[in-house]
């Protein structure tokens, strides 16, 4: 293999040379972008990228980067992922994949890397619809919406991204905006560094058959006041004039107004991604507006070892003292006979 | 040991061990077949045990049972009927009186056949009249007693010392069959080496068992001598091992390391646990959290560079369909080991069957061949996996190895190979000078592509399960898929050029020549070294290589006035021949049991249609 030397890399050194095809004002390209900022910032030589995806307008995300990519099938890239990162640890390995493909034909092998911390990158574009099939509800769908498969409304309940992941264990969990492209590149940049699965939930907005559907929260004109962007360490104030935080009531998170009932900075809760006790940030993740605002950011990054690392452990120890060196010996071993 | 008085020699011989799931009738077989092994006996054995772990005591469901063929010339299969039963209980009667020849000799212990034991296995009062067993030799032991009076001043619970109750039997046959004690006896002491005391238990009931046979003088003692064998360092194997080791091989010669990402699944679970064991070589294991998983974790591990390779059952191979199409569409080297078992859906689990093949050559969406490869015997096993690594890495495409049941359970003694005699395996990278790289350019000998692994400076690429051009494009070009589909079809078919030719078993010329596939050999082969003993005028052609078939099969097939394909389905292979070869007249023998033929009902099927000519 040759020799890999550290560049200065730029994100257009990520651009492939093909044509980006996700319809024009879709949020996927800000994402694109987003990544293709965080990587040449890391200072990992190109080589070393590999893009994993399933199946779905997001997945079509590697042909879309001038890495290694692997374009799979639906719902499996964690699967394949978990392949690539656990042959190869040297490899900076990322998922992309949808609320479709990773939460519903996906589900199993979602819970299971995020259970086994297999040190991947996964950012789940989650548009509450399914686009490439044009406009099915999802798992991630509010329920009671209304679309081509649900013509009178959907009678089930969602899954919260943020509440499976912890549910499966997950290590590190946040969540992000297609459009905010600074805070974005912040999030990618930060899971990269984390070892074990990072989970990045990216509210995407579907154009043509979800037009809108974060914009509640996620509007420009609104934003500021019905979410909140967790920073580890500082207090959790929000609102468009700061004048918003969050405290623990009981057993319960509660929006308070400071200077209001006498609250101050200092009765507001101070946020802790690094906390193991998963408590308080499965409250954050799973804020909804219009009781919360929605959480944004990095909730959960708890350290621990990941998966790949612990197996490359386990077979160093082993070899160490074992009597079978190579395949002769294996073959040699036990009972054996001789016929002269 | 005991002086001998009279011993008869015997050619071959079928030995079945049988008794509740918990009695330990398998370590008992298989310690009596190492030692007839050791001795230089040749051997087939195989296990017959029940799904359940531990099914109700004293039912013929739960009835597990170890059959071992020895003999002085080659042996094939594990016989198709015993000589000797040796029976713990009466529901081991109830199961294998039937698998018993005429005249047989059967060893129970009669201390077990008690009013309530005889009832649950389905009897009214007394099972040898019951059975007619009166032509059999029977030996009513009473093992139990035996046991508790040997091991009386021992100070070992009475549970412990019934435990030792198939020592006593092994005993008793080893007498019968004139071998000696001390492989066991080594055992013995291995396994309870931290507990002298239990290790004193089992050799005191082995001996006990011995003498107590000898004493009774109910038998007459019987000698194989060793088989004429070639000359080389041997030792039992069975079929899921064997395959696990043809890989690791493979890797080594390779230069790869080893990546086993797959499911348990009965009866495949042998090769990932051999293969978890296998971290003293560097194997990464991987146990996935379903079927898919498994597959899909290591075609990650083949686009990362690995040697990959899932294992699986016929329910299994199903769920992986998807991805082997896209190991086909991405031109990634895997191998896919399916171990069949008796279906559909979860069928017979423990049983065994070869009615996976249309499966593994058509089970997928599109036009998608993969390389198919079926072992003829236990041991074959390493070597058609060894291959099956070779071919998948050298032509970049998945190759699926149809074990069975019957392969991967039977063992036989196998002569070590030594890794310097295995080919060279080369994995075909991609040239690092050859920038931009493109994945899809071929040999255009082979038609098989460059791989490119990732770390690799310049050869960044993408590849996936959608049509591509060369460059490895998304491409909707009506054209360019059918030129990428024939391209991958042929790519199979050249793999014609470097497989061995159909191989005749006989002359190359005659009345008859059955046909098999894969694990059918042993019980064809010795029905047709029978047949020819008798002057019937019949060959075998058994196919390892199922797609792409050997060049030579029109040129065999046409030497022949009649063609019989025998197989353990309804007759898949048949069909499959049919199509392939359409210019001859396939006849069929097909058994749909979950168990092998028996010899003789292929010979008899042999005989039928050569009077019919």
């Amino acid at each position: 293999m040759a020799e890999t030397t550290l560049d200065h890399l730029s994100p257009k050194d990520f651009k492939s040379d093909q044509e980006v095809r996700w319809c024009p004002g879709c949020g996927d390209h800000a994402v694109l972008s987003a990544v293709q900022k965080a990587l040449s910032e890391l200072g990992i030589p190109k080589e070393k990228f590999a893009f994993i995806s399933g199946i779905g307008c997001s997945s079509r995300f590697p042909y879309y980067m001038d890495t290694y990519g692997f374009h799979g099938i639906h719902g499996r890239a964690s699967a394949i992922a978990t392949g690539v990162k656990t042959a190869n640890p040297e490899l900076s390995v990322w998922q992309i994949t949808g609320d479709g493909d990773a939460l519903a034909i996906g589900g199993n092998h979602f819970i299971h890397v995020v259970r086994r911390n297999v040190d991947i990158n996964i950012i789940l574009f989650n548009n509450e619809i399914y686009g490439l099939t044009k406009g099915q509800y999802s798992p991630t769908s509010e329920k009671g919406i209304v679309t081509k498969t649900s013509p009178f409304g959907t009678v089930e309940e969602p899954f919260s991204v943020g509440e499976l992941v912890i549910g499966a264990k997950g290590k590190f969990f946040a969540r992000t905006i297609d459009s905010n492209v600074a805070l974005s590149t912040r999030i990618y940049s930060e899971a990269a560094r984390h070892k074990g699965t990072s989970v990045i939930e990216v509210l995407q907005n579907c154009v043509i058959f979800n037009e809108g559907i974060h914009d509640t929260v996620a509007g420009r004109e609104v934003r500021d006041d019905r979410t909140v962007t967790l920073k580890h360490g500082e207090p959790m104030i929000f609102g468009k004039e700061n004048d918003k935080g969050l405290i623990l009531d009981g057993l319960k998170l509660r929006v308070v107004k400071l200077g209001e009932s006498g609250y101050n900075e200092k009765n507001i809760l101070v946020h802790d991604a690094f906390e193991s006790n998963p408590g308080i940030q499965y409250m954050l993740a799973n804020m909804r507006y219009p009781e919360y605002p929605v959480a944004l950011g990095i909730i959960r990054s708890v350290p621990g070892q990941t998966y790949e690392n612990a197996v490359e452990e386990q077979i160093s120890e082993i070899r160490k003292t074992a009597k079978i060196k190579c395949t002769d010996d294996l073959l040699n071993s036990g009972s054996t006979w001789k016929v002269d | 040991m005991g002086k001998k008085s009279k011993v008869i020699e015997r050619e071959e011989v079928v030995i079945r061990f049988s008794g509740d799931s918990g009695d330990g009738m398998q370590l008992t077989g298989t310690l009596f077949s190492d030692t007839a092994a050791l001795f230089g006996n040749d051997i087939s054995t195989f296990p017959d045990y029940p799904a359940e772990i531990r099914a109700p005591q004293g039912t013929v469901g739960g009835v597990s049972g170890f059959q071992v063929h020895l003999g002085r010339s080659e042996v094939n299969t594990p016989g198709d009927f015993a000589d000797v039963l040796v029976a713990m209980n009466p529901a081991a009667i109830k199961a294998n009186a039937r698998w018993t020849k005429p005249g047989g000799t059967i060893i129970f212990d009669k201390d077990n056949f008690t009013e309530k034991n005889i009832e649950k296995a389905g009897y009214i009062k007394d099972p040898v009249t019951e059975e007619k067993l009166d032509s059999f030799n029977v030996i009513d032991a009473p093992i139990s007693s035996m046991v508790r009076e040997a091991l009386k001043d021992k100070g070992l619970d009475p549970k412990t010392v019934l435990r030792t109750k198939n020592m006593f039997a092994l005993g008793m046959v080893y007498w019968l069959f004139n071998k000696k004690l001390s492989y066991t006896e080594q055992y013995c002491d291995k396994k309870f080496g931290k507990r002298p005391e239990l290790a004193e238990a089992n050799k005191i009931a082995l001996r006990a068992g011995y003498y107590y046979a000898e004493t009774i003088e109910a038998l007459v003692p019987i000698r194989i001598s060793p088989a004429h064998i070639a000359k080389g360092n041997y030792r039992n194997i069975n079929g899921n091992t064997a395959a696990a080791w043809g890989l690791i091989a493979a890797a080594e010669k390779a230069g790869l390391e080893l990546f086993i990402g797959s499911y348990p699944i009965t009866p495949a679970t042998g090769i990932l646990e051999e293969l978890s064991a296998r971290k003293d070589l560097g194997v990464k294991s991987f146990q996935a959290e379903d079927e898919i998983a498994g597959i899909c974790t290591a075609l990650g591990a083949s686009f990362a560079g690995k040697l990959a390779v899932t294992s699986t059952s016929g329910p299994g191979l199903a769920l992986k369909s998807e991805a082997i199409g896209l190991g086909v569409m991405a031109e990634l080297p895997i191998v896919i080991i399916d171990v069949q078992r008796a279906g559909p859906s979860t069928g017979l689990p423990t049983k065994t069957e070869q009615s996976d093949l249309m499966q593994a050559l058509y089970g997928r969406n599109g036009e998608c061949p993969v390389v198919v490869i079926a072992p003829g015997t236990p041991a074959d096993c390493f070597k058609f996996a060894f291959e099956a690594a070779k071919i998948a890495v050298e032509h970049m495409t998945p190759v699926l190895l149809l074990s069975d049941s019957y392969l991967a359970n039977g063992t036989e003694p196998w002569k070590i190979p030594a890794m310097k005699d295995l080919p060279a395996i080369h994995p075909p990278y991609a040239d690092i000078n050859e920038t931009p790289f493109l994945p899809y350019k071929r040999d255009w000998e082979t038609l098989s592509r460059k791989w490119a692994i990732p770390g690799t400076r310049g050869l960044e690429h993408r590849i996936g399960g959608l049509e591509k051009t060369i460059t490895g494009t998304v491409s909707y070009i009506p054209e360019n898929h059918e030129l990428m589909v024939k391209q991958r079809a042929g790519k199979v078919e050249r793999i014609a050029e470097e497989i061995a030719p159909l191989a005749v078993i006989g002359p190359e010329t005659g009345d008859l020549l059955l046909i098999g596939w894969g694990g059918a050999y042993g019980y064809l082969v010795t029905a047709v070294r029978e047949l020819q003993a008798e002057g019937y005028n019949v060959s075998l052609a058994n196919f390892n290589h199922i797609n792409p078939l050997p060049k030579n099969v029109a040129e065999v097939f046409s030497s022949f006035k009649r063609i019989l394909v025998c197989e353990l389905n309804m007759g898949q292979f048949a069909g499959y021949l049919r199509m392939k070869h359409q210019g001859f007249r396939y006849d069929q023998l097909n058994k749909i049991q979950g168990l092998p033929f028996t010899i003789q009902e292929i010979k008899d099927k042999c005989i039928n249609i050569l009077e019919e000519n």
